[in-house]
C-alpha cells in the first residue's frame, strides 16, 4: 500500500469510529433526555404521558403518607400555585423532608399521580436543589402576573 | 496570630511564583544560566511556604480556632481531632489551598529528580509550573482566602458536613488533587517543549514516569470516591454518572490515552504533537474538573457557597491556559515533526486505536456533562443526562478498546502480521470464549450481556497470560528467575494494570448482572430471606457518637442455618447541624457484600417498631475498586523502571547499544 492509500485508510477508519460515536451519541441522547416539569406544567398538561421526567418542588406540609407496613409511601410536591401527588416505593434519601425542596423523577399515571422511581438525595440540608428552586420562581412570578392583571382590570 | 502568619506566607509564595514562573523563562529563551537558575530554589522556597500556609490552617483546624471564618464553618469542638484535621481540606478555599500544595510539590520533586534534564528544560518546566502557581495563588488571596477572621469569633463552629466525616473521605482529596495536579508536570513538559522546539524520545522518557504517577494516584482518588459513595450514602451503588465523578473521570480517560500515546512517542518518537496535545488536554480537563465541582457551578457535596467574582475569575484562568496553550500547539506543533511510519497492523496502529477511542469516550461524558449546563445557562430549559445515556454510549466504545488490550501488548512495533497474532493468541481466545459461556451457568443465571462481559475480562486476562509465556519462553537466559528478571518493571507496570482492567470488568459484570436488592418493612422478630442469605431484624438501641447520636439496628445474617453475621447499620442525626445520616452495615467478602442500610420508623410504636430497610447481596464489588487498586500499583511499578533513572551519558550509551 502507498503512503497516500494508507493515509486515506486511516482517516476512512477515523471517520468511520467517529461516525459510530456520533451515532450513538445521538440516539443514546435522544432517548435518555429526562426534562424538568414544574407542577405548573404538569397541572398545565405540558408533561409527557408515559415519558420519564422530572418534577421538582416543595414536599406539602403533612402530605407525607405511609402505607402500613409497607415501604410504600405518597406525598405531595408543590410549586406553591399547583399540587402534583407522587406514589413512591422505596427508602427516603436522609434529607427527605416534609416543606423542604425535593425533586423526583419518574412517570405521570393516567390517574394524574406521578409514580416515581427515583426521589433524589441531596448532600446538604441547607441546600434547595436548582430544579425545586427553578419550580418555585416561576410559580410565584406566574402568581405575581396574574395578580397585577386582577388590579388592572376593571 | 498563626493565620496571619499563614496568609503572609501565601502573600510570600505568590511572590516566589512570580519570579519563578518569569525568570527562568526569560533565562531559558536567552540562554542565560544565571535566570535560569532562578527556578530551582524558586520551586523549593515556594513549596515552603506554601506548605507553612497549610500547617497554619492545620493548626487553626486541629486548635479548634473558631475566629477564622473557615474554622467556624466547617468544624465543631465535638468534631474528633483527626476528621478537625481532614476538615482542613473539606472546604473551598482549604481544598484550594492543598491544591497549591500539591502544585508545588509536584514541581518540588521534578527539580530534585531531574538533575540531569537540560539545564532549559527544566527552566521552562518549573517557570509552567510557577505561572499555574501564580493563578491558583491570585485565586485563593483574592477570591478565597482561609484565613479570614471572623470578629467577634463564634462561640462554636457549625460543623463538617457529616458525610464527610468519614476516613474514606479523609484520603480521598488528596489522592484525587495528587491526580489531578500531577497532570501539571506532563502539561509543563509539553509546553516546555513546544516552546523549545525540540521534542523526541528522550523528552518522552523524562516526562513518562510523572505521567504515570498522576495516573496512578487519580486512579486510587476515584477508587476511594466510589468506594466512599458505596458505603455512606446508603444506596448501594457505586458510580452515579454524577457531573462531578465525570469531571474526575474525564481528565483519567485523557491520561490513559496520554500514557499509551508516550510509549509511542519514547519508543517510536512517533505520535508526538499528538502526544503534546494530549498532555494539555488532560491538564486542561483537570482544571475543569477542579472549577466544575468546587465553584458551585454542579451542586452537590463537593460544592461551596457560589460566588459571581469566583466564576469570572475561573473562567478568565481557564481561558488564559487553555487558549493559550493551544495557540501556542497550534503555532509551534509543526516544529515538533512526525516520526517513523508503520503499517496498518502495527502495536503502533492498536495504541492509535486505544487512544481514538478513549478519546470519543472521553468526548461523549463531556457532552453528557456540559450539555445540561449549557442549556441551563442559555435558558432552553433543565434536562438532566442520567446514567442511560452514559452506559449506552460507553459499554460500545469500551468493549472495543478492551478487546483490542489483548492484542496489542502481542503485536511487534512498526509491523505485525495477522496470522502470527491468531497464532500466538488463539488459544487465549478459546478459552476466554469456552470459559465465558460456561461460567454463568455456573453462577446462576445465563444472560447474553454477562456472558460478554466475562468474555472480555477472561479475555484481557487469557491473553496477558499468553504474552507472559511466550516472552519467558523466548527469552534466552537460563532458568526461571533469570528469565523473569529480564524483563522490565515498565514491562510488569504494564500486565498488572491490564489485569487490574479484567479484575474491575469482572467485578462490574457480576455485581450488574446478579445483585439483589431489597426494600423491606420489618417487625423486630421478623426473618427475610434475601438470595441465599436470612435476615433477622432484632430492634433498634440507642447509640451515642462523639458528636451524633442515634440508633443501631441489630440484625442477625444465617446462610443455611449458621449465624455469619450480626450487622449494625445505624441512623444518625449530627448534633451540630441536625441532619440524619444513614450509616450502612456491610459484611465484606472475597465474592462479595452483605449490605444493609436502616430507613426510619414506620409505625406508630415509634423506633421500638417496624423499620424500613434495604438489603442487598451484591456480589464480586469489591473487585470493582481490587481492579483500580491493581492499575494503580502497576502503575507505581511502571515508575520504578530502571530506564528512568539513568543518567544521562549511560542513556547515551544504551541509546548507541539498542541502535548497534
Amino acid at each position: 500500500m502507498k503512503a497516500r492509500h494508507r493515509r486515506f485508510a486511516w482517516i476512512g477508519a477515523g471517520v468511520a469510529v467517529l461516525g459510530v460515536a456520533v451515532a450513538l451519541v445521538l440516539n443514546a441522547f435522544q432517548s435518555n433526555l429526562v426534562f424538568f416539569f414544574t407542577p405548573t406544567q404538569v397541572a398545565q398538561k405540558e408533561a409527557p404521558q408515559g415519558r420519564p421526567f422530572r418534577i421538582g418542588g416543595l414536599v406539602e406540609e403533612g402530605s407525607l403518607k405511609r402505607t402500613p407496613n409497607s415501604v410504600d409511601v405518597t406525598f405531595v410536591v408543590t410549586d406553591t400555585a399547583q399540587r402534583v401527588p407522587v406514589v413512591y416505593s422505596g427508602l427516603l434519601p436522609d434529607l427527605f423532608k416534609e416543606g423542604k425542596g425535593v425533586v423526583a423523577q419518574g412517570s405521570l399515571g393516567s390517574d394524574g399521580k406521578f409514580r416515581a422511581t427515583e426521589v433524589l438525595a441531596k448532600h446538604d440540608e441547607n441546600y434547595m436543589p436548582p430544579e425545586a428552586a427553578h419550580a418555585i420562581d416561576q410559580a410565584q412570578k406566574g402568581q405575581g402576573v396574574s395578580l397585577s392583571t386582577l388590579k388592572e382590570s376593571p | 496570630m498563626i493565620p496571619e502568619l499563614g496568609h503572609f506566607a501565601l502573600i510570600l509564595a505568590l511572590l516566589v511564583a512570580i519570579a519563578q514562573g518569569v525568570l527562568p523563562m526569560i533565562g531559558a529563551q536567552r540562554r542565560d544560566a544565571a535566570l535560569m537558575a532562578i527556578a530551582r530554589p524558586a520551586a523549593h522556597a515556594q513549596f515552603l511556604l506554601v506548605a507553612f500556609a497549610f500547617g497554619c490552617l492545620a493548626w487553626s483546624f486541629a486548635t479548634a480556632d473558631f475566629s477564622v471564618e473557615l474554622v467556624a464553618q466547617h468544624a465543631n469542638s465535638q468534631l474528633p481531632l483527626h476528621y478537625r484535621l481532614a476538615a482542613t481540606w473539606g472546604s473551598h478555599e482549604g481544598s484550594l489551598l492543598l491544591w497549591v500544595l500539591m502544585l508545588t510539590g509536584w514541581a518540588t520533586a521534578v527539580s530534585l529528580r531531574s538533575r540531569n534534564l537540560p539545564a532549559a528544560l527544566l527552566a521552562r518546566v518549573l517557570a509552567v509550573m510557577g505561572l499555574v502557581s501564580v493563578g491558583f495563588l491570585l485565586f485563593l488571596l483574592f477570591t478565597s482566602n482561609p484565613f479570614l477572621r471572623l470578629i467577634p469569633a463564634a462561640p462554636e463552629g457549625r460543623d463538617l458536613n457529616p458525610l464527610l466525616q468519614d476516613p474514606g473521605m479523609v484520603i480521598h482529596p488528596p489522592m484525587l488533587y495528587m491526580g489531578y495536579v500531577g497532570f501539571s508536570v506532563a502539561f509543563a513538559f509539553s509546553i516546555a517543549a513546544l516552546l523549545g522546539g525540540k521534542l523526541d524520545a528522550t523528552w518522552a522518557r523524562w516526562s513518562r514516569p510523572w505521567t504515570t504517577a498522576a495516573w496512578s494516584f487519580l486512579s486510587i482518588g476515584i477508587a476511594l470516591g466510589s468506594w466512599w459513595a458505596y458505603y455512606e450514602l446508603g444506596w448501594g451503588g457505586w458510580w452515579f454518572w454524577d457531573p462531578v465523578e465525570n469531571a474526575s473521570f474525564m481528565p483519567w480517560l485523557i491520561g490513559t490515552a496520554l500514557l499509551h500515546s508516550l510509549a509511542v512517542t519514547e519508543k517510536r518518537g512517533t505520535f508526538k504533537s499528538w502526544t503534546v496535545l494530549l498532555a494539555i488536554i488532560a491538564f486542561s480537563l483537570s482544571l475543569l474538573g477542579t472549577f466544575l465541582v468546587r465553584s458551585g457551578v454542579l451542586t452537590s457535596v463537593h460544592a461551596f457557597a457560589t460566588d459571581p467574582t469566583r466564576g469570572v475569575f475561573i473562567l478568565v484562568f481557564l481561558a488564559i491556559v487553555i487558549g493559550g496553550s493551544l495557540t501556542l500547539y497550534a503555532v509551534r506543533a509543526g516544529a515538533v515533526g512526525g516520526g517513523a511510519g508503520f503499517a496498518p497492523v502495527s502495536r503502533e496502529s492498536l495504541l492509535l486505536a486505544n487512544n481514538v477511542l478513549l478519546v470519543v469516550a472521553c468526548a461523549s461524558v463531556l457532552l453528557g456533562t456540559l450539555y445540561p449546563l449549557f442549556l441551563d445557562a442559555l435558558n432552553l430549559g433543565k434536562i438532566s443526562v442520567g446514567p442511560p445515556y452514559f452506559d449506552a454510549v460507553f459499554v460500545p466504545l469500551m468493549a472495543p478498546l478492551v478487546f483490542l488490550m489483548g492484542v496489542g501488548p502481542v503485536a511487534s512495533w512498526r509491523r505485525a502480521e495477522l496470522p502470527d497474532l491468531w497464532t500466538r493468541l488463539r488459544w487465549a481466545l478459546a478459552v476466554a470464549v469456552v470459559t465465558s459461556l460456561l461460567l454463568p451457568f455456573a453462577l446462576g443465571r445465563w444472560s447474553p450481556l454477562i456472558a460478554f462481559g466475562l468474555f472480555l475480562a477472561l479475555w484481557v486476562i487469557a491473553a496477558t497470560a499468553a504474552l507472559v509465556i511466550q516472552r519467558l519462553r523466548q527469552s534466552p537466559q537460563p532458568g526461571l528467575f533469570a528469565k523473569l528478571a529480564a524483563n522490565s518493571a515498565a514491562w510488569y507496570g504494564m500486565i498488572l494494570a491490564h489485569l487490574g482492567i479484567a479484575v474491575f470488568i469482572i467485578g462490574v459484570t457480576l455485581v450488574k448482572g446478579y445483585e439483589i436488592e431489597q426494600n423491606l418493612t420489618m417487625t423486630p422478630g421478623q426473618t427475610v430471606r434475601v438470595g441465599d442469605y436470612d435476615f433477622t431484624f432484632r430492634g433498634v438501641t440507642p447509640v451515642n457518637g462523639p458528636n451524633y447520636s442515634g440508633f443501631a439496628g441489630a440484625i442477625e445474617m444465617r446462610r443455611d442455618g449458621k449465624l455469619r453475621e450480626v450487622l449494625r447499620p445505624e441512623k444518625r442525626i449530627y448534633n451540630a447541624s441536625g441532619m440524619p445520616m444513614t450509616e450502612a452495615a456491610i459484611d465484606t467478602g472475597f465474592f462479595g457484600d452483605r449490605y444493609v442500610s436502616l430507613g426510619e420508623p414506620v409505625s406508630e410504636k415509634g423506633h421500638e417498631g417496624a423499620w424500613v430497610m434495604r438489603v442487598y447481596i451484591k456480589p464480586f464489588v469489591d473487585w470493582i475498586w481490587g481492579g483500580c487498586l491493581l492499575m494503580a500499583l502497576g502503575g507505581f511499578i511502571a515508575m520504578t523502571d530502571r530506564r528512568y533513572r539513568l543518567k544521562v551519558k549511560d542513556r547515551i550509551a544504551a541509546m548507541a547499544g539498542a541502535a548497534a
